[in-house]
């Protein structure tokens, strides 16, 4: 029964596996860099995707944004009043929502909503013959189907941090000034004080981008890779959720310790 | 869904993207560092700068005209030499007073400028001589108990 050899060979294998994937990953990734010109030349495509995994994603990040927002400020008061220091309610709410949340929490929810369904979609025409059909046609499945729905991502997903950062910010001076009564001119004077625009702001938006560009690429090669059955597709589409979950924090605490050295 | 809504939804998500982030740049944020854009530098030496550190704010009457550029060590007179990047909208007189303040109770130092009465202003690479010090919290403290013992020794 005990056969090392049996062993040694699924390990050899395996591992021959994963670099064949990551090489056909990264061919992939350059053959979309490629092909970007494609976005200009066909921009209304372009357009449908941005409308696909940008305003169909905003309600889902809106709502969320505000949540986020409100548990903020209510958890940042609690906090803060043991140290008599509720007037930096603003502080908190907005430098953990720009820095971390904002890019984080958007991008995971962006990965289930629109991540999700661009690989169910590309699986679904892998698996329906239709990728090929285009190829027979001397048409670049590349260009046409992934190039579009990869710069859709690209381009929605700093937008949508911005947006859900603004809600959470929303909803935390909604919480804190509105129902606690914390005084509204030291809430945004604080706020305005402590938070920098090219130390907070601008390195919360590359964030988000980054994971945009991860999110995106992630999903656009899992369906373009699925296997063309039915349960090809459904694994492809764990497979991207659960990749861009991993991909985006693993992201976030390399771009954090670049960013964030304590000195400004 | 036709090819107008489309292009009216995308507008609006794109115009809402872009509010979002103009909100997050100018009423969150502020252009704290981009907002001084000609200085001049001048230099101060003080004995001990405590918890000052570069990029600190330069108040003159609470008011901020400038940055602290670079804080350095001078091995020659046991010195700390600041340089302060100053507004050039802004111009001092040779006799000016620099302190390092503390804003707040554990807020973050600061060097004040106090201008004196000379004709002659300060100009680029110019240092400024009258210093003070960062009030370091135990020195104080040590001095205030010093005193108190002396007191009681007096008293004697």
């Amino acid at each position: 029964m005990f056969n090392p050899l049996a062993i040694l060979r699924s390990l050899g294998s395996l591992v021959v596996n994963k670099i064949a994937r990551l090489g056909h990953a990264s061919r992939f990734s350059l053959a979309v860099l490629l092909n970007s010109g494609a976005i200009l030349r066909r921009y209304p495509l372009t357009l449908r995707e941005i409308w696909f995994s940008g305003v169909l994603s905003l309600i889902i990040i809106l709502v969320s944004g505000l949540f986020v927002g409100l548990v903020l400020g209510l958890q940042g008061y609690e906090i803060l009043q043991r140290y008599g220091s509720a007037d930096a309610l603003g502080t908190v709410v907005a430098l953990s929502l720009l820095r971390e949340l904002g890019p984080v929490v958007a991008g995971l929810l962006f990965a289930s909503r629109a991540g999700s369904a661009i690989t169910a979609e590309i699986g679904l025409m892998k698996t329906t013959e239709q990728l090929k059909a285009m190829d027979m046609m001397a048409v670049d499945p590349v260009a046409r189907v992934v190039v579009p729905r990869f710069w859709g991502g690209v381009i929605s997903m700093p937008l949508l941090a911005a947006m859900f950062s603004s809600m959470g910010i929303f909803g935390g001076w909604f919480i804190g000034v509105v129902l606690i009564g914390v005084d509204d001119g030291s809430f945004w004077a604080q706020m305005q004080d402590a938070v920098d625009f090219r130390y907070d702001v601008w390195n919360g938006f590359v964030k988000s981008f980054v994971f945009g560009v991860a999110v995106a690429l992630i999903a656009v090669f899992e369906g373009y890779d699925a296997d063309p059955t039915a349960e090809g597709v459904s694994r492809a589409i764990t497979r991207t959720v659960v990749t861009s979950a991993l991909a985006i924090l693993a992201l976030d605490f390399v771009l954090t310790s670049f960013m964030f050295r304590g000195t400004p | 869904m036709n090819r107008t809504t489309l292009d009216l939804w995308v507008g609006f998500f794109v115009a809402l993207g872009m509010a979002a982030l103009l909100f997050l740049a100018f009423k969150v944020g502020s252009f704290s560092g981009a907002q001084i854009e000609h200085t001049y530098q001048l230099q101060a030496k003080f004995d001990n700068i405590g918890g000052l550190k570069v990029r600190g704010p330069v108040k003159s009457a609470g008011v901020v005209v400038g940055r602290v550029a670079d804080i350095r060590f001078d091995p020659e007179t046991y010195e700390a030499v600041v340089l302060l990047n100053i507004d050039t909208r802004y111009t001092f007189p040779k006799d000016t007073f620099a302190s390092i303040y503390t804003s707040g109770l554990l807020g973050d130092q600061y060097v004040g400028l106090e201008p004196g009465g000379d004709e002659r202003k300060l100009a680029t690479g110019d240092t400024i001589f009258k210093t003070q010090s960062a009030v370091v919290l135990e020195k104080l403290v040590g001095q205030f108990l010093f005193s108190k013992a002396a007191e009681s020794q007096d008293k004697k």
